[in-house]
């Protein structure tokens, strides 16, 4: 698809398009030289709380499973590049090894928790996802004894930086006189990452095997009896989703150069799910506003919110932290009564499929519509 | 154009057994859906089951459709034992169906809605899709134009990329025809696929059930359109609290005095024997 895209996009897009890009290479270090070297940083999350919506996405926006322990996968992952390349257990195994292994064993997490549970529906579902990702923190919580393997509520520190061959990112690295701090160089591996995410998303949205999800979303019952093997399609909307988030894990892990089994708690979970529901479910565009947003927002408010108090009435009223969670409840509760179906909702999905009968169909519709 | 996607095979004019029930029972609770009902449905024929509300018909439908597991009996399907299929097992056996109360996926395209009918008789898996090989566009073409196709051959004028939900009423109980003849059966059940529909609309209804056997597919129908029942079937049977209590052409059914008691109600058929 992304070969026909210049020709379906037109000449204006393609300039668009070449425009976005070199807008989001430079922005490290725009943001940089506005804001700070945190605000990096605070991207670089954005980005990995993108890949990890996009995942949740699979699971809940195209196959309709409402996953409440989405974090799980993200501490197998993560947790599996920190017990791997740390000197918790003195292994440094390369980043190429590492990362595939922690999203295959995602994936086969996500097989097992799929595999007894996927008979559940809804309301069920989430409750035993839940139980699943509080099993998997408390492990990780309590495996410091009788062996310590996870090194219990301290978490593993030290983590090897993400390395490709004696290259590493957890350095500052000079190439054609420019420094490129080391949370520039996380920023385009993980926008590599997420791009890559969103093209296997787009891709298999638009595939047989999305369509079967979306089904299966609309209609269970028509879907089974339409000859799709639900147990085996909804199996595989969680192994991709976990896939996904345990690679993100894996990155998180290496940049970060720390995990704990705080980091993987419910709110967590809800984090990315809100940013899947807020975006708007089912679109990868409204996806990547949420997960945006969510990590922006926030923090921006905590930089923000202080500052502005002193400013108005000259002293500090509210604690930035307490308003922060009052404005954002407030802020889902009024995007959820305004835009039920999220900021950016999935609209027409249909682009690829007009693109034989092109605009004389769409043109049709049109007319059709506004006859009406 | 024929609903399938080879060329189509004669009406079979013969008695070749399709789909036999032997004793199929299904109770819920204390209730006997079904007892005992037995049928045997001949290759090429449309079949009618007809019955007062709460008959077991639509059980029956399910049964057959594999959302049920019968408590009694068992069924052969195409010559294949089929009790404990599971239901896409079954549909892809050959078996497909619509429901009494419409099940499309209502926020998908009627297009697309077809295409899921193609599920089961395509392969793209992950790597296909992620690759976008040349056999998985390929087959991704396939499935467009048959199910444009199908969409034209049960008459769906609007758009193909209007959302399912947006449909009328009665294009919208064609498009779960065309889903269902999607995925290729050798038997397509329609349950009540006249409900609500206005005498044009049922009069085109006709004309496509009869199209869809003329091109080869058993059809097996349930209906209270008793006008529509007679002038299209075959045969029938009749079920009343989860019996058979009749079966044979529609001329001999509708003269049977049990059917007539179900019908009106034990007294006025003794009225009539008076």
């Amino acid at each position: 698809m992304l070969r026909r895209l210049p020709d379906i996009l037109g000449r204006r897009s393609r300039l668009a398009l070449t425009v976005g890009a070199a807008l989001l290479l430079l922005l490290p270090f725009a943001v940089d030289l506005s804001l700070g070297r945190g605000w990096v940083r605070i991207t670089d999350f954005a980005l990995l709380y993108i890949m990890l919506a996009l995942g949740l996405n699979i699971v809940v926006g195209y196959a309709g499973l409402l996953d409440l322990g989405y974090i799980a996968f993200f501490a197998v992952g993560a947790y599996t590049y920190a017990l791997l390349g740390s000197p918790q257990f003195g292994l440094h195994w390369p980043v190429w090894v590492v990362l595939p292994l922690g999203a295959s064993l995602s994936c086969l997490f996500g097989v097992l928790l799929g595999a007894p549970t996927l008979r559940l529906r809804g309301d069920y579902l989430a409750i035993v996802t839940l139980g699943f990702g509080e099993i998997i923190r408390i492990f990780l919580n309590n495996l410091n004894g009788p062996v310590n393997i996870t090194n219990g509520p301290q978490g593993i520190s030290r983590i090897d930086p993400v390395t490709v061959g004696g290259f590493s990112l957890g350095s500052a690295h000079q190439f054609a006189g420019l420094e490129f701090p080391s949370v520039h160089l996380y920023y385009y591996l993980f926008l590599g990452c997420t791009f890559l995410v969103i093209l296997v998303s787009l891709r298999l949205e638009k595939s047989r095997i999305g369509r079967a999800w979306m089904a299966i979303r609309e209609d269970e019952v028509a879907a089974e009896a339409m000859g799709i093997n639900t147990r085996n399609i909804k199996l595989l909307a969680f192994a991709m989703g976990a896939t996904f988030g345990g690679l993100s894990g894996g990155l998180f892990a290496g940049f970060q150069g720390f995990v704990s089994p705080e980091s993987f708690g419910l709110m967590e979970s809800i984090m990315i799910l809100c940013m899947v529901v807020l975006g708007g479910m089912g679109n990868i565009g409204g996806v990547v506003l949420g997960g945006v947003l969510l990590v922006l927002l926030p923090e921006a408010f905590r930089h923000g919110a202080g500052p502005v108090q002193q400013m108005l009435f000259g002293k500090i009223l509210i604690d930035p932290e307490s308003l922060r969670m009052l404005l954002f409840g407030l802020a889902l509760i009024v995007v959820m009564l305004v835009r039920p179906a999220g900021l950016w909702p999935s609209g027409r999905r249909q682009r690829e499929l007009t693109a034989d009968d092109g605009v004389a169909q769409q043109e049709q519709e049109t007319v059709y519509d506004a006859s009406r | 154009m024929t609903p399938r996607a080879e060329p189509a095979r004669q009406p079979a004019a013969g008695t070749e057994t399709i789909l036999e029930l032997q004793g199929i029972g299904k109770n819920f609770g204390g209730l006997a859906a079904l007892a005992e009902v037995s049928l045997r449905i001949h290759r090429g024929e449309i079949y009618g089951l007809i019955g007062p509300n709460g008959a077991g018909k639509t059980t029956l439908f399910n049964i057959i459709s594999g959302l049920y597991q019968p408590d009694t009996g068992k069924f052969t399907f195409a010559g294949a034992a089929c009790t404990h299929r599971k239901p896409h097992q079954l549909a892809e056996a050959g078996i497909a169906r619509t429901f009494q109360n419409i099940r499309l996926f209502a926020n998908m395209t009627a297009l697309e809605n077809v295409m899921v009918g193609r599920h089961l008789r395509t392969h793209t898996g992950i790597w296909g899709a992620l690759t976008r090989s040349p056999a998985a566009r390929a087959e991704e073409r396939a499935i467009i134009n048959r199910a444009r196709e199908l969409l034209n051959y049960a008459g769906i004028t609007r758009p193909h990329q209007t959302l399912a939900k947006h449909l009328p009423y009665g294009e919208q109980r064609r498009l779960e025809i065309a889903r269902a003849l999607a995925t290729d059966p050798l038997l397509l059940a329609l349950d009540e696929p006249a409900a609500g529909m206005n005498a044009t609309e049922t009069a085109a209804l006709q004309t496509l059930i009869q199209t869809i056997r003329a091109d080869g597919v058993t059809v097996l129908l349930i209906e209270h359109d008793v006008k529509l029942v007679m002038d299209l079937c075959d045969r029938l049977a009749v079920l009343d609290y989860g019996r058979k209590i009749a079966e044979g052409e529609p001329a001999t059914v509708r003269a049977d005095p049990a059917v007539i008691a179900a019908y009106l109600g034990g007294a006025a058929v003794s009225e009539v024997a008076a």
